[in-house]
């Protein structure tokens, strides 16, 4: 199978790796970062993709644009791994579009198509005959949406609710296990990486917040936009607050919560007994479905990382392939 | 609360239909086995919530029935809900806070552990709701929210409901 890469940062470098090391019989024929690109219809060099990449150079030539490797190159399916934008969606969007229009199958990790312009682009997919999977951009490596769609169909969601952002979770456990305070557990998420240096997104419930509207849209049958969704941040906890948990046994984790039936979406924290399978340590993510045939599931694992995300791609891939892809 | 009786023949069956009657919800029959009176009878004791206002009307009904009540225990705060604040607690006048919940009559304010930090920071504090029904509970949240959004404090709701 070929696939055309827009993106070759810690989640494309990823999927590279992944290629590289274990025999997934997946071709690469384009690649694009935001300042380079390379077609080649007999597959790129990947090792020496991430090789210019790990001296700080492009991944491409100047010359190609991703616009071009979505519009020209020879693939089966388009990976769109190029940075969330929740206000546009762009330039993501434009380029699901056209490869959707190319009758080209999506994969992508990126949120923002997902959550403003999900059943446009179902839609087109649908009238071109093709496939578009979105596995990654929820809870990383945890196939949440694989479940929903395929091993829960038939069931009736009456809840959903989780903790879907690993940088509040590593800050939230920091903060209970030390007794920091807000400030001196940002500061330790940004020295290790799991922080970016304007937290906004995360620390403000907005990731989360986006995670709840692309499930929402695109699983619990509900239309609505990040707006609807209720939320509340982390950046006002106190150590207090935490100890004030801890003396009932309990902390404080920020919770994602979906009620179908009531149409509530909200992002807050919320005081949760340590004993609950919610309250998972670190960066993880852990996200439990009420659903009226099975029950309750819970759902733990890694929300983030390069070979976890890159994990769920190459789910989605191998499912395109195995069911739609001929001659590979 | 807890409604103790008789366990005669059909008492039981004869005390529930009315409780649903007025519009009340069972909670929990218990037999008590270790009775020390020597007669055949044990005694019983029904766990309901009632909404406000129908207990005469259930006593009459019961009566009516034959049933002989033995003994009325009100539990009237059956939920409890603790829930975390932070913000400016005192200057935001705390005792306005908790009192806009007792107002209501049906809602009260049974425990509260404030910290105060350095002068000028924002405080926390732990704050447990009891309540006669879930409904009223429901309504002392929404209450403390609204409150909550008016003073500018955070309030933390635990994940279950009451
Ligand atoms: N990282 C995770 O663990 C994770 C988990 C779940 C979902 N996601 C989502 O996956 C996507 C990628 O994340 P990431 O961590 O890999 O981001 P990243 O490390 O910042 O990499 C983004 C890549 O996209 C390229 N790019 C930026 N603008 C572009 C454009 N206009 N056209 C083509 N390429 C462009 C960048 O180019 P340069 O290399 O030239 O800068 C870079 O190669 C995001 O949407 C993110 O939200 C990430």
């Amino acid at each position: 199978m070929r696939i055309a890469l827009l993106g070759f940062g810690s989640v494309g470098q990823g999927i590279a790796r992944a290629i590289l090391a274990k025999d997934l019989d997946i071709i690469v024929t384009g690649l694009a970062d935001s300042r380079s690109g390379t077609i080649d219809a007999g597959g790129i060099d990947l090792l020496a993709a991430l090789a210019r990449k790990g001296d700080g150079g492009p991944c491409g030539n100047p010359g190609v644009s991703p616009a071009d490797v979505v519009a020209k190159a020879e693939y089966d399916v388009l990976v769109e791994v190029t940075p969330t934008n929740v206000e546009t969606a762009e330039p993501a969007l434009g380029h699901i579009r056209a490869a959707l229009q190319r009758h080209k199958h999506v994969v992508t990790s990126n949120k923002g198509p997902i959550a403003l312009a999900y059943p446009e682009l179902r839609d087109l997919a649908e009238a071109n005959g093709v496939l578009l999977k979105y596995e990654a951009t929820v809870c990383g490596a945890i196939p949440l949406i694989h479940a929903m769609q395929e091993g829960l169909a038939g069931n009736t969601i009456s809840r959903l609710y989780g903790v879907f952002n690993g940088t509040c979770n590593y800050i939230l456990t920091r903060m209970a296990a030390e007794g920091l305070t807000y400030e001196q557990a940002l500061a330790e998420a940004r020295e290790l990486g799991y922080a970016e240096a304007d937290p906004t997104y995360d620390v403000e419930g907005i990731d989360a917040g986006v995670k709840l509207v692309i499930l929402a849209n695109t699983i619990l049958d509900m239309h609505t936009t990040l707006d609807d969704v209720e939320r509340t941040g982390i950046t006002l906890l106190t150590p207090d607050a935490l100890q004030l948990a801890e003396d009932l046994d309990c902390t404080i984790r920020l919770i994602g919560e979906i009620i179908p039936g009531a149409g509530v979406l909200r992002v807050s924290p919320r005081i949760v007994p340590k004993v609950h399978p919610l309250v998972v340590e670190g960066t993880l993510n852990a996200v439990t479905v009420e659903a009226d045939l099975a029950g309750d599931l819970t759902f733990i694992g890694k929300g983030a990382g390069s070979t976890e995300t890159a994990s769920a791609v190459i789910g989605d891939l191998l499912y395109i392939r195995d069911r739609h892809v001929q001659g590979s | 609360m807890k409604l103790e009786m008789k366990d005669q023949p059909g008492q039981l069956v004869a005390a529930l239909k009315p409780i649903s009657a007025v519009g009340g919800n069972i909670i929990a029959v218990i037999h008590q086995r270790e009775t020390s009176t020597a007669t055949e009878t044990l005694d019983v004791q029904i766990v309901l919530e009632l909404p406000e206002g129908r207990l005469p009307n259930l006593l009459e009904l019961l009566r009516a029935q034959g049933v002989s009540v033995v003994r009325i225990g009100e539990e009237r705060l059956l939920y409890e809900c603790t829930l975390i604040m932070i913000g400016h607690l005192m200057h935001t006048d705390l005792s306005d806070t908790v009192d806009q919940i007792d107002r209501t009559g049906s809602a009260e304010v049974t425990e509260l552990s404030l910290v105060m930090p350095a002068i000028d920071a924002p405080s926390s504090a732990r704050i447990t709701i009891r309540s006669t029904t879930r409904a009223e509970m429901k309504r002392a949240i929404r209450i403390l929210r609204a409150v909550a959004e008016q003073k500018n404090l955070l309030i933390i709701e635990p994940l279950e409901d009451a």
